[in-house]
C-alpha cells in the first residue's frame, strides 16, 4: 500500500520545523508519519456531519483577565538568554529579508 | 496627509484599472499586551517590558486582555462588522522578531466579519474581517545605510512582543492611490474615533500593507497581485500602489506576467523591491492555540458596547454638511470635525451659533492654537464666539481674543479690557468714514462714479484709521449708503 506522506513531504516538513534530519532517516519518518494519518482516516471513516468540531474536551468560553500591569522580569534576566546582545538589545545575525 | 504634487507621481494609463486591497494593522489602547499583564507603553527603554508569556518559555500560559477584546469589538461594530464567536491559531514560523516562533492571531474564524466603510467621496469599501492578534517584537539594522538589504547585524527589542492588534483587511475595492489615502485616512479617523488606537503612523501604531494588481478596464478578473509592506506613510502608500500598478502594467504589455510575491516600497528610491523571502515561509501550518478557549463574546456583551460607540466621522460630517449647506469647504469640515476640535465646534452649534462662521473659527483660528490648554473649555469658546455674534467685536478682534484666551487662563472679559477690544461705536465709524473721504476726494469721486476696484482702498484706510476695531461688513454697508446719499445730491 502506497505510503499518505511522500519523502518530498517529510523534507519539507522537516525544513518548516527547521529540523536537521539524514537523508537515510526519512524512509523510515515518511512511514510513521504515515501510520499516524492512517489512525485518523480510520476517524474519517465515521459518519459525523452532525458532529460539532471539538478543539478541548472541556466547553469552556471567554476566559479573561483585566487590563492591569504586573510586574515584568528584569532586563538582565532577559538578556542573559541572548546568545549576544548589544545596546541592551538581542543581537542577531543580518536578516535577509522582511518578516513573512 | 499628501499635497497636490503627488498626483504626478499616481499617474496610471487609462486602459488599465487598478485593483487593491489594504491590510492596515492597529496597536490598541490598552494599557497591557494582549496575553500578559506587561506594559503596552511605546518608548520604554528596550526590553524592559518582558515576561516568560510574552517570550513564550516553556511552561508559560497566555491570558487574553479583556480590555483588548472590547476595543476590537469597538473597531468591528464601527465598521458595520458582525461580531461572531471566534478562535485562535497559532501561525508558525521562524524569525527574529518573534521570539515563540509562532505568533498567536485568528485564522478561519475572526471576532469582525464582513463590514464596510463609506469614504467622505462616497465611495464605499468593503471589511472583510478585522481579527485580533499580537504584535511583533522590533528590529533595527546595524551597518550599512540601515536599509534591509546592506545590513550586517539585526538588534530585537520584544517590547512589542504581545502588544495586540487588529488587522482590518479590505476587500478590493480600492482603484486609485487617492483613494487608498482616502480610505487609510478614514480608518484612521474611526479608529482614534472608537479610543481604538492613537492612530500615529509615524509611531508604527498604524500600519499599511497593499496588495495591489491590475486589469484592463472593463474586465472583473483578479490578476496576479504583489503585497507591499510596511507602508508607514500616506504619501508612501500612494506613490508605492501606483509604482507596483506601473510595473504590472509594462510587465504585461511587454507580453510577460508579474509573479506573486512580496515587496518593499524603497523610500530613498521611491520603488518597490522583492524580498528575498523563501516560498516555504508562508506554509505557516495555522492550528488551533491549544493555551486558549474560544471567545465567543455574548449579545448583551456586544450591545453594551454598542450603546457607548461615540459619533463616527461620517455621521459628524453629514451633521455639519446639513448645517452648513454648499458654502463651507470640505477641507474645513474635516478639520473641525477631528477629534481635538469637534467638541468646540458641537458646543458653539448647539448655543444657536450660525454655523458657518463657527466652522470658520473653529477650522482656521482654534485649529491653529492646537493643542489647547486644559482651562480652555467648550463654554470659554462658544463665550468668545458669542461675541462676534452678536457684532460687540469684529472678526479681527475675535481672533485676537482667541488666541489670548488660550494662553492665559483670565476670564474673557479681563482679557477684553486689558486688549481694549472694543467695537467702534456706530457714531464714531461715521465720523472716521467721513473723514476718510475728505482726506480723498478725487478717489470718492471716482468711487461713486462706479470704480468698484476703489473700495478695497477705501474700506482700508478706514479699517486703518479704527484701528482695527471696524467691523469690515458694517464700514462695506455705510459705504454703499454713502454712494446713494451722494448720487442723489449730484
Ligand atoms: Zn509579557
Amino acid at each position: 500500500m502506497a505510503l499518505k506522506i511522500t519523502r518530498d513531504e517529510v523534507a519539507h516538513v522537516a525544513f518548516l520545523a527547521r529540523l536537521l534530519i539524514d537523508p537515510s532517516e526519512i524512509d523510515q519518518y515518511a512511514e510513521q508519519l504515515s501510520s499516524v494519518l492512517e489512525h485518523a482516516a480510520d476517524i474519517e471513516a465515521l459518519e459525523l456531519n452532525d458532529v460539532e468540531p471539538t478543539f478541548r474536551p472541556i466547553p469552556l468560553e471567554n476566559v479573561l483577565r483585566e487590563d492591569v500591569v504586573t510586574v515584568s522580569l528584569p532586563r538582565d534576566t532577559v538578556l542573559s538568554q541572548a546568545p549576544e546582545t548589544a545596546q541592551n538589545m538581542f543581537l542577531v545575525p543580518k536578516i535577509l529579508s522582511e518578516a513573512p | 496627509m499628501s499635497g497636490k504634487d503627488d498626483t504626478m507621481f499616481e499617474e496610471i494609463s487609462d486602459a488599465w484599472e487598478l485593483v487593491v486591497g489594504l491590510e492596515v494593522h492597529t496597536e490598541l489602547k490598552t494599557t497591557t499586551k494582549l496575553f500578559c499583564g506587561c506594559s503596552n507603553q511605546f518608548g520604554s527603554e528596550p526590553n524592559t517590558n518582558i515576561c516568560p508569556v510574552c517570550l513564550g518559555l516553556p511552561g508559560s500560559l497566555p491570558v487574553l486582555n479583556r480590555h483588548a477584546v472590547e476595543l476590537s469589538i469597538r473597531v468591528g461594530l464601527a465598521l458595520n462588522c458582525t461580531v461572531q464567536a471566534s478562535l485562535f491559531h497559532r501561525k508558525n514560523y521562524f524569525y527574529p522578531d518573534m521570539p515563540k516562533d509562532y505568533q498567536i492571531s485568528q485564522y478561519d474564524l475572526p471576532l469582525n466579519i464582513r463590514g464596510h466603510l463609506v469614504l467622505p467621496s462616497g465611495h464605499r469599501v468593503g471589511i472583510e474581517r478585522a481579527h485580533m492578534e499580537e504584535d511583533t517584537g522590533k528590529s533595527s539594522h546595524l551597518g550599512g545605510s540601515g536599509r534591509i538589504s546592506s545590513a550586517s547585524a539585526s538588534l530585537i527589542d520584544y517590547n512589542r512582543s504581545g502588544v495586540p492588534l487588529v488587522e482590518i483587511v479590505s476587500a478590493p475595492d480600492i482603484h486609485t492611490p487617492e483613494q487608498a489615502r482616502e480610505y487609510v485616512s478614514e480608518l484612521r479617523s474611526v479608529l482614534v474615533a472608537v479610543g481604538a488606537s492613537d492612530g500615529k503612523m509615524e509611531e508604527g501604531s498604524l500600519r499599511v500593507d497593499a496588495n495591489v494588481s491590475v486589469r484592463p478596464r472593463g474586465s472583473t478578473e483578479l490578476r496576479t497581485r504583489c503585497e507591499i509592506k510596511n507602508l508607514n506613510s500616506l504619501r508612501s502608500l500612494g506613490r508605492a500602489i501606483a509604482h507596483e500598478a506601473n510595473r504590472h502594467i509594462a510587465l504585461y504589455e511587454s507580453g510577460e506576467s508579474p509573479t506573486q510575491q512580496t515587496r518593499f516600497w524603497d523610500e530613498s528610491g521611491q520603488v518597490t523591491g522583492a524580498l528575498r523571502t523563501k516560498e516555504e515561509a508562508n506554509d505557516y501550518r495555522y492550528f488551533p492555540e491549544p493555551d486558549l478557549v474560544p471567545l465567543a463574546p455574548s449579545q448583551e456583551w456586544i450591545q453594551s458596547i454598542r450603546d457607548t460607540l461615540p459619533e463616527l466621522p461620517q455621521q459628524r460630517r453629514e451633521w455639519v454638511m446639513d448645517l452648513c449647506g454648499e458654502a463651507t469647504t470640505n477641507d474645513r469640515i474635516e478639520t473641525a470635525i477631528s477629534d481635538e476640535l469637534y467638541p468646540f465646534l458641537v458646543a458653539t452649534l448647539r448655543s444657536g451659533l450660525s454655523p458657518q462662521r463657527v466652522v470658520a473659527r473653529t477650522s482656521n483660528e482654534l485649529a491653529a492654537e492646537l493643542p489647547l490648554p486644559n482651562y480652555f473649555s467648550t463654554e470659554r469658546f462658544v463665550e468668545i464666539c458669542s461675541l462676534e455674534e452678536r457684532g460687540e467685536l469684529t472678526p479681527t478682534q475675535v481672533k485676537t481674543l482667541l488666541t489670548e484666551a488660550t494662553h492665559d487662563d483670565a476670564p474673557i472679559s479681563e482679557l477684553i479690557a486689558r486688549l481694549g477690544l472694543v467695537a467702534i461705536s456706530a457714531d464714531s465709524l461715521a465720523e472716521i468714514v467721513n473723514s476718510v473721504i475728505e482726506e480723498s476726494p478725487a478717489e470718492w469721486t471716482r468711487f461713486v462714479e462706479g470704480e468698484q476696484q476703489l473700495r478695497g482702498f477705501l474700506v482700508g484706510k478706514i479699517m486703518k484709521a479704527s484701528k482695527g476695531k471696524a467691523d469690515g461688513k458694517v464700514v462695506g454697508e455705510m459705504l454703499v449708503e454713502r454712494v446713494s446719499a451722494a448720487k442723489k445730491v449730484g
